[in-house]
């Protein structure tokens, strides 16, 4: 079967930055056109792609959120929030890139699509995790699904597109402004929310983890619970790796996730999403002396202890050796 | 306990309550009684958020009712027919909130009549938490001229609408509540292998 | 119009075949001498010409005959062709799939021209020229779905994926090998695949299913599969398996050249853009033993495959009663050398 990292079947699209715009004090929205002029693809509200960018000699691939409308192919638009601890990418997208610059982007993947099932579409948000929403109102207002929108934000300068969406969507955007005492009461929220009802939750890991303990502890039960969390790849202490099939010895740095080390060293791993969502990276441990460091939320708790599978793209090890089966 | 003989057959995990849930919804059926009975212990604090809807059927010399009457939940609510209480569910789950949560117990039919009424409001299959008990006997639908026949244990099966005799499948359909039943002298139309009786 | 079509029926008089063309360009199933179960998956890439595989979506001589007969049965069956009410989305998505596809592969039969949301479509060989609204149903004369299947060969599944699972919540099955779509409707990949044996205990479907649930955006796969029918009968359904069950003790060693057919299906898997639903195009291929005896690889290569299919799957593939039937009918082409690796006719 063949793996998606790989390719013979290259199907990434070279875009140019056609625009830089701050919407709020540490995100901007970068405008992406095709160089080749072709249109880009019709995606499904939820989907993100991953974005290839060369940032001083390091090749880095994160994936970024579609927030710009679905059926307008002439631009793709991602908002980016300024982190502090960024392994980099933020940085680079807020400081070094320039309108005109060229970027290399996937072909739009969708791990957090609208479910068909839903009678009504509770979607909650915290900070940036407001994109993926922007497409997901925009055709659920179109087709007339119901849905409500609770975002919360740190401060109105802080927060992203509260005004627009206010406007466009009316009394179906709760706003919530952190610093004006405001706090949504998710059980209140969620106890007595129609059968039928689905939530989607996008936002910082510890808001996404309440709010996800506060549905599962009322029965709602996890079909119709969805959530986008894309993980960066935590920073480690560096290691070294053995790849058996390509009978290399790899080392891994601190800020180099175990994933972006096998592709430097040539190796053509599978790989998808590159947040630890998806699956498509697992690979198969042949040997481990010491601990492996799961970072995903894809393998299951089983899965973890029984140390013979990993997903590179955020997990990291440390020991005294590791091989794997690549 | 119903035996997967293919791996799609579904499958009833069995009875346990949600914890968090607000309402129990349980729906039951005959022996599916048991399902709640063998749960649950008068005086269990929980049952303050179970209501019962029970359709007593061909158990009703049984007693269960008057157990689930005594168990002392939330409500209870006596059935005269699966009928009948599939008409009450749909009532129930119209007006039901995501904190509550849907179990049925009893015969495999009567399972998928409320896992249809879980459909008609968005409830996933997945999501209801169901128990077989009781008779083995199945739904079928003729493939050739889509009638149903209720209460089939043997196969092959006559058809009740065109007459043609069916080799009843495990192949189930959650849409149709029932197995597919499909020609089993197509090809020899004189051959009819005999009946066996391959679930009670 | 470059492409000629045939005139030729798949039921009462059976006057299908293939041309010499037709024959050579087969998609012929084997290769090699023995017979594995395998989830073969592979890009579906475009491939040489004058080959099935020439293009993604693949118009043959056997157009307009069989969309003629598909009329026929959608007339005495509607429930063939069926759409879950959330899937009007991944409907749509397939009316464009196709209409792009069929005009960019073969432009002196199809024309579309879009403008804007005004797209107008123009069939040749169907004597088709609609103007229409897209996205807006009313402005067809059938769901957008079954506008686009009544022009296209082979069946297709639209699958919705959720929960991790695939479910077969739209279609059309006019040309199928023993299922019925009025009954799968709705089924996740587990259970729609129920009754195939010994690939669930290898495991086949457990990594099938996580392939196609990561089937992606411009890169379309496909598998081929394969069975045997009596007489060029496209509608093998369950639903009228009264009808055509008894074609298979009607096989003789003297008629078997005519009336024996491969059929195989070309799966191809197409991620869809608006609903992230997943197009499931399965195109039928029949072809007789006497045509397949034109070639002699194949001829040789069938006496050899044919003995060492395993009896379940002859069982499940319907075709146990004749098997020995068709064993002898090729012997004569084995002639005991080894033949050349892959499916070409050389």
């Amino acid at each position: 079967m063949t793996s998606t990292g790989t390719s013979a079947i290259n199907t990434e699209m070279h875009v140019r930055v056609a625009d830089i715009t701050p919407v709020a004090a540490a995100i901007k929205r970068f405008t992406l056109v095709r160089t080749d002029g072709e249109p880009l693809p019709v995606f499904a509200p939820g989907a993100h792609v991953v974005v290839s960018m060369v940032d001083g000699g390091r090749l880095r691939r994160n994936p970024y959120s579609l927030m710009s409308s679905p059926t307008d192919t002439s631009k793709y638009e991602i908002s980016v929030l300024r982190v502090d601890q960024s392994r980099g990418g933020s940085a680079f997208l807020h400081e070094q890139l320039q309108v005109g610059d060229a970027l290399t982007i996937s072909q739009p993947l969708n791990l957090f699509p609208i479910d068909n099932w839903g009678r009504r579409h509770l979607l909650v948000a915290g900070g940036v995790g407001i994109t993926p929403f922007l497409p997901m109102m925009e055709t659920m207002n179109a087709e007339g699904r119901p849905f409500e929108l609770y975002y919360s934000i740190r401060s109105r300068p802080h927060g992203a597109y509260w005004s627009w969406l206010a406007d466009r969507y009316g009394s179906r955007v709760k706003l919530a402004v952190d610093d004006e005492g405001d706090r949504v009461d998710y059980r209140a929220l969620l106890i007595n929310q129609p059968l039928g009802t689905h939530l989607y939750v996008c936002g910082p890991r510890p808001m996404l983890d309440h709010v996800l303990s506060v549905a599962r502890g009322l029965g709602w039960p996890d079909e119709n619970i969805h959530f986008e969390l894309f993980l960066a790849p935590p920073p480690g202490v560096p290691f070294t790796v053995s790849l058996a099939k390509s009978q290399l010895e790899i080392a891994v740095e601190e800020h180099q996730s175990l994933l972006e080390a096998i592709e430097a060293a040539g190796v053509d791993a599978p790989y998808l999403c590159r947040g630890g969502a998806c699956g498509q990276c697992e690979t198969v441990v042949v040997h481990a002396d010491g601990e492996l460091l799961h970072n995903d939320h894809f393998l299951t708790d089983d899965e973890k202890t029984s140390g013979t599978k990993i997903m590179p793209c955020v997990s990291r090890f440390v020991g005294a050796g590791l091989t794997l089966d690549l | 306990m119903l035996a997967p003989s293919i791996k799609s057959r579904p499958v009833y995990p069995g009875f346990a309550l949600v914890q968090g849930a607000q309402r129990h919804i349980v729906a039951l059926e005959g022996e599916g009684a048991l399902a709640l009975l063998e749960l649950v212990q008068p005086g269990d604090p929980e049952l303050a958020r179970v209501e019962i809807m029970y359709a007593p059927g061909t158990s009703a010399a049984a007693g269960h009712a008057e157990a689930l009457t005594n168990l002392g939940a939330a409500h209870y609510w006596q059935a005269v027919s699966p009928a009948t209480l599939t008409t009450r569910l749909h009532q129930v789950l119209a007006t039901a909130t995501m904190s509550s949560r849907l179990y049925a117990s009893g015969s495999e039919p009567f399972i998928g009549e409320v896992v249809r009424a879980g459909a008609a409001f968005g409830v996933k299959h997945l999501s209801i938490i169901t128990e077989h008990r009781g008779s083995m006997k199945r739904r079928v639908q003729c493939v050739h001229c889509k009638g149903f026949i209720d209460d089939v244990t043997i196969s092959p099966v006559p058809c009740t609408h065109c007459g043609l005799h069916l080799f009843v499948r495990d192949h189930f359909s959650r849409r149709f509540n029932a197995f597919q039943g499909v020609s089993i002298h197509a090809e020899e139309h004189d051959v009819i292998p005999s009946a066996e009786e391959l679930y009670r | 119009m470059s492409m000629t079509f045939n005139d030729e029926t798949f039921r009462d008089d059976f006057t299908f075949r293939n041309s010499p063309a037709g024959i050579r360009r087969y998609p012929f199933p084997f290769h090699e001498d023995r017979y594995m179960y395998a989830v073969n998956i592979e890009p579906h890439l475009p491939g040489a010409a004058g080959t099935a595989y020439e293009h993604l979506i693949d118009v043959d001589e056997h157009y307009v005959a069989e969309m003629r007969d598909r009329a026929l049965v959608l007339k005495e069956d509607p429930q063939r062709c069926q759409a879950l009410p959330h899937m009007m989305a991944a409907q749509w998505d397939v009316l464009e799939l196709l209409m792009t596809e069929k005009a960019a592969g073969y432009p002196d039969l199809f024309t579309l021209e879009r403008n804007g949301d005004r797209w107008h479509w123009i069939n040749r060989p169907l004597g088709i020229d609609d103007t229409f609204t897209f996205g807006d149903r009313s402005t067809l004369p059938y769901e957008p779905m079954e506008y686009i299947f009544r022009q296209a060969q082979g069946d297709f599944c639209i699958v919705d994926q959720r929960d991790d699972n695939l479910w077969m919540d739209a279609g059309i099955v006019t040309t199928q090998a023993d299922w019925s779509l009025d009954f799968d409707i709705g089924m996740n990949f587990m259970e729609w695949h129920a009754p195939v044996p010994l690939a669930h205990q290898m495991g086949v479907f457990d990594r099938a299913l996580k392939f196609l649930l990561n089937v992606q955006q411009g890169r379309p796969t496909r598998r081929l599969n394969w069975t045997m029918t009596v007489n060029a009968r496209l509608d093998t359904s369950p639903e009228n398996y009264h009808k055509w069950g008894p074609d298979k003790l009607t096989v003789t060693p003297e008629n078997i050249g005519e009336k024996m057919h491969l059929r195989c299906e070309l799966q191809s898997f197409w991620r869809l853009p608006r609903s992230n639903a997943i197009l499931f195009p399965i195109r039928c291929y029949l072809i007789k033993f006497a045509e397949i005896a034109t070639i002699p690889k194949w001829a040789c290569r069938m006496h050899r495959v044919l003995q060492t299919i395993p009896d379940e799957l002859a069982d499940y593939k319907g075709f146990s009663r004749n098997r020995q039937l068709a064993i002898d009918y090729f012997a004569p082409f084995d002639h005991g050398q080894p033949t050349t690796p892959g499916t070409s006719p050389e």
